[in-house]
């Protein structure tokens, strides 16, 4: 078992080398110069400041140890200058627009879980039934359709106001402007805030649990021992709760934590629409500054997140599975 | 009952040395005959099967819809309505009317226009881009499932990696840096998608590898490339052809994102295109819902015309699919 | 009054190609302490049998016929009743101990639930019970706190014998139970079963394919063909001298050693079992027979009288007796 989580812990930090490397070779692979590429479209852009970019990049030593300085830099979070704010560090940068995404992921995340799956154990215990088509249904359309067009349509719905629907939601942010709200107040302007972008993010990913619990359900469902409990006199409430889920949910955990890359994805442009200072919100910003190393924090952070929330899972599997534990 | 792969195959590998009688008429004349008379009967087969799918029925008339809107673009709308002068343009932010079905964006240009145009955009990227990781997913699944060892732990570390590193922070790394052109789009998303392709094809490639017939070509002196082609694939392609379509939903779906933010052709209009302007004008705030309506509508109809064939086909053939 | 009585049982379900009549016109009787074997190759319908006696058929499925356990009515009973006659009245051991239990958990938690859920004991006394279940099974009681990936097949095997056994039935049906499993320990659970069998006076339903399994352990044997019973009797009687011509090869399939009959002829049935949605007119069995003649594809035949305390479902029983098999008629 040991063996096991060790093994796990290994290849999770190989990926997270990986990224490192790619977020490196990036830049040089593409023809031209990596220094000009950073300061194109700027106004910084003539021949002396990238002749100092290069230097100050290290890009006139080789590749071995521009490598080497690279990972040196990125184990102490050195991931160079944003072009925000003149120049500041990119991990500044981000942690000032950590914690309104986590707030944001986090409450959508349990909620879309536990919705979702929910969901799904009615509806696949119910195949075929009124519920079970609908909620496929439904699902099945939030699927088609683009996060952030939701996002807008319930932007424009609730907070703008359209046709009879009210605009009762603010139009975005994470909290009032100008206010010196604090303690409960402030707590509740948040929420109010939190509101539409939370559900946009908690319906357009319920589908998603909800599917795959259902046919983790209905894959367990036809296992023989389901019929054992029956014919041992065990009432359907039971044969479904103690019998049936338990079996379902292992695999369900892991794929569901294995979501999150879509979630971040979804996080990216539900905050853009919602002017929801986050990391999604700075994201989008950093695109159109052309932002290369705030774009590469970005990434390595979106990256290592997802990672963690994998090695999460498979520990989190193991744990839970007998048959995992034993062996 | 012998399945009717070990009879082709069997034929395969006899050597003619036995002149044998011409067969009569209606039978076929060659092993090869046979294989791909057995292959169209499978097709076929798949075909019949598929009719009776009501949900691989619906999501196919929707396809053909919006394949024949697509192609008779020009018919419907004139690709100068696509320019912000043009003088058929009619006021800015009008709501629908006659003259204009969807009403018009800022520029007074007509919604159904650039709806109907920007299909061919959206529907060639997803297209295209889904090629490519076909291409490259099932590439890489053979190399990996045939060769084994060395070449299939790379390869297989390097999907997993793929997967597991979430997808629109790295498309946008790509995008962003690789400049903005509608060549980049379909690049940047073909060589993200391919991991499911490649998955699929390794597990199958496994399965037939030690199927029996295969190691009696093998042992008859068949090269790879023969058990490749003349085995693998036929195996193989029905289920990437499941696969494919799903991604080309997917494919569509991640065009329009980028196009939302910013990272599309500036020189053409697709779907997103049209969203990211709808945006950037206020149209949620000053609820011109017309101008938003029509392309997320288009988005969902289209993505959700081939998730539903691409499910269709994956529940006939897939073999662990199939209802009890 | 007989412990279990079927009469004219018959079992359709209802799938996507169409209906599938599994069953069709099943009658048999089991009484107190008795053993009944029940034969026949896949898909004749035998486990469809099992589960109709206890209602364990999918929903949507058609059974109608009579089920007497006990003298009460199985397929009127209200949900409420069916679930509490469930394992007390009558049990199963499943086939394929593989994945007939629960994977995450505990085998002991597995048996004590049978207990406490019919109220025989709280959920402390009833793992000291289980212990002793356990132990008459051949198990050791720690292994209650095992889970089933831990346990071979044969222990596997024995931990669903011990579970059939909680609630102390009356009637305990075994479907396939030494199927999965080696020929060593087949003999062993099989020995088994005939112990505990006597020791608790059980009535068994014993399904198999297997003949010779079944003579050894049932009194009276059944064998079905195509979803309806072709010869029943005495089980020594009917496997030493089979009347129906399918019990006639079932039989000739088990050679024993020593025994002439089975030196020069090669034993063996060809052909397939017939498609439930496509039976035969007349004799369901009429194209694999070998003593086929004109009549049998349009008479279908009724279980007729064929000496004491046996019946066959074949028009040659009706006339002179059938003799060993080969000779012509």
């Amino acid at each position: 078992m040991r063996r096991y989580l060790i093994g796990k812990i290994a290849q999770a930090f190989l990926t997270v080398v990986f990224v490192i490397a790619f977020n490196f070779f990036l830049f040089r692979i593409v023809p031209g110069d990596p220094a000009a590429l950073l300061l194109r479209g700027t106004s910084a852009f003539n021949p002396d400041n990238v002749e100092q970019l290069r230097q100050d990049l290290g890009l006139d030593k080789s590749l071995p140890v521009q490598f080497l300085v690279y990972v040196k830099d990125t184990a102490t979070l050195n991931f160079g200058e944003s072009f925000f704010g003149r120049g500041a560090p990119v991990i500044e940068v981000i942690s000032d627009n950590v914690w309104p995404t986590v707030l944001l992921v986090g409450t959508s995340t349990i909620a879309s879980a536990v919705l979702g799956l929910i969901i799904g154990i009615y509806g696949g215990w119910k195949r075929g039934s009124k519920f079970d088509v609908g909620s496929l249904g439904f699902t099945l359309f939030v699927y088609a359709m683009p996060e952030f067009w939701f996002g807008i349509l319930v932007l424009m719905a609730f907070a703008g106001g359209v046709g009879p629907f009210p605009a009762i939601f603010p139009t975005g942010g994470y909290e009032s402007a100008a206010s010196d709200l604090t303690g409960l107040a402030h707590l509740v302007d948040v929420l109010n805030h939190l509101v539409l972008p939370f559900s946009v993010l908690t319906i357009a990913y319920l589908g998603q649990y909800s599917l795959i619990m259902r046919n983790s359900l209905i894959d367990v469902m036809n296992d023989d021992f389901v019929q054992t409990a029956r014919a041992k006199g065990v009432r359907e409430k039971h044969v479904l709760w103690r019998h049936v889920v338990p079996n379902a949910l292992l695999p369900t955990l892991t794929l569901t934590l294995l979501s999150l890359g879509f979630v971040f994805a979804g996080a990216i442009t539900v905050e853009y629409v919602f002017s929801y200072p986050g990391l999604g919100s700075l994201t989008v910003q950093a695109i159109d500054g052309n932002d290369y190393p705030l774009l590469q924090g970005l990434f390595l952070l979106f990256s290592v997140a997802v990672i963690v929330a994998n090695l999460v899972a498979d520990i989190l599997y193991s744990y839970l599975d007998p048959r995992v534990r034993a062996g | 009952m012998r399945p009717p792969e070990a009879l082709g195959h069997v034929a395969e590998e006899k050597p003619s040395a036995v002149e044998l009688e011409p067969p009569p008429p209606g039978v076929p004349k060659s092993p090869r005959a046979i294989v791909w008379a057995r292959r169209r009967r499978s097709a076929s087969r798949i075909w019949r099967m598929y009719r009776r799918n009501k949900m691989g029925m619906a999501g196919l008339f929707i396809l053909a819809f919006f394949i024949v809107v697509a192609a008779a673009a020009p018919l419907i709308a004139g690709e100068e309505a696509l320019k912000a002068t043009c003088e058929c343009n009619g006021a800015p932010f009008s709501p629908p009317s006659w003259e204009f079905p969807f009403g018009t964006d800022n520029f007074g240009r007509s919604v159904l226009a650039l709806t109907v145009w920007g299909s061919r955009i959206s529907l060639t990227v997803g297209l295209l881009a889904t090629v490519i990781s076909m291409v490259i997913g099932s590439t890489i699944g053979i190399v990996a499932g045939y060769y084994g060892r060395w070449p299939e732990t790379i390869l297989m570390r390097l999907t997993d990696w793929f997967l597991v590193i979430p997808f629109l922070p790295l498309a946008i790394v790509l995008a962003s840096i690789l400049g903005q052109s509608m060549s980049v789009i379909i690049l940047v998303i073909g060589v993200t998608s391919w991991p499911s392709d490649a998955r699929i094809v390794r597990a199958q490639v496994l399965s037939v590898k030690t199927r029996p017939y295969v190691e009696r070509a093998q042992a008859l002196g068949a090269s790879p490339w023969h058990l490749i082609t003349r085995h693998i694939l036929p195996n193989v392609g029905p289920l990437i052809l499941a696969n494919t379509i799903l991604l080309i939903a997917i494919a569509i779906l991640s065009e329009t994102t980028l196009a939302f933010l910013g990272l599309g052709d500036p020189l053409t209009i697709s779907w997103g295109r049209v969203l990211e302007f709808a945006f950037n004008a206020g149209a949620a705030g000053s609820g011109q819902w017309w101008w938003l309506l029509p392309p997320g509508l288009a988005i969902v109809f289209v993505v959700l015309a081939f998730t539903m064939c691409g499910f269709a086909l994956d529940e006939i053939v897939n073999p662990k699919l199939r209802r009890r | 009054m007989s412990l279990l009585s079927v009469r004219d049982l018959n079992v359709t379900y209802r799938t996507q190609g169409g209906p599938v009549p599994a069953v069709r016109g099943v009658s048999f009787d089991i009484e107190k302490g008795e053993v009944l074997g029940l034969a026949g190759e896949s898909g004749c319908g035998k486990s469809t049998v099992v589960n109709a006696i206890l209602r364990l058929v999918p929903r949507g499925t058609d059974v109608n016929g009579g089920i007497l356990l006990n003298g009460e009515d199985v397929l009127g009973m209200k949900p409420g009743r069916l679930r509490a006659v469930r394992w007390t009245q009558a049990s199963v051991v499943f086939q394929g101990a593989m994945h007939a239990l629960n994977p995450v958990q505990r085998i002991g938690d597995q048996i004590a639930e049978a207990i406490v859920i019919h109220g025989r004991a709280g959920e402390r006394e009833a793992l000291v019970r289980v212990g002793g279940l356990l132990e008459q099974v051949g198990l050791p009681p720690r292994s209650l706190e095992h889970y089933p990936h831990e346990l071979s097949g044969g222990q596997k095997q024995r931990v669903m014998i011990a579970m059939a056994l909680a609630c102390s039935p009356d009637l305990v049906i075994a479907d396939e139970p030494t199927t999965a499993l080696d020929v060593m320990v087949q003999a062993q659970v099989l020995q088994l079963l005939k112990a505990l069998q006597r020791e608790l006076g059980l009535a068994m339903l014993f399904i198999t394919h297997d003949l010779s399994v079944l003579v050894e352990v049932s009194d009276r044997l059944a064998i079905m063909y195509a979803g309806k019973i072709v010869e029943e009797g005495d089980s020594r009687a009917v496997f030493d001298a089979p009347k129906h011509p399918y019990s006639q090869a079932l039989a000739a399939a088990f050679p024993t050693i020593g025994d002439d009959r089975f030196r020069h002829k090669p034993s063996g049935l060809g052909g397939d079992p017939p498609d439930p949605q496509a039976i035969p007119s007349g004799c369901p069995f009429h194209p694999r027979c070998p003593l086929v003649f004109d009549a049998c594809p349009t008479i279908v035949p009724e279980l007729y009288q064929a000496g004491a305390g046996r019946r066959a479902a074949c028009l040659l029983v009706e006339g002179a007796l059938v003799d060993a098999p080969g000779t012509a008629e």
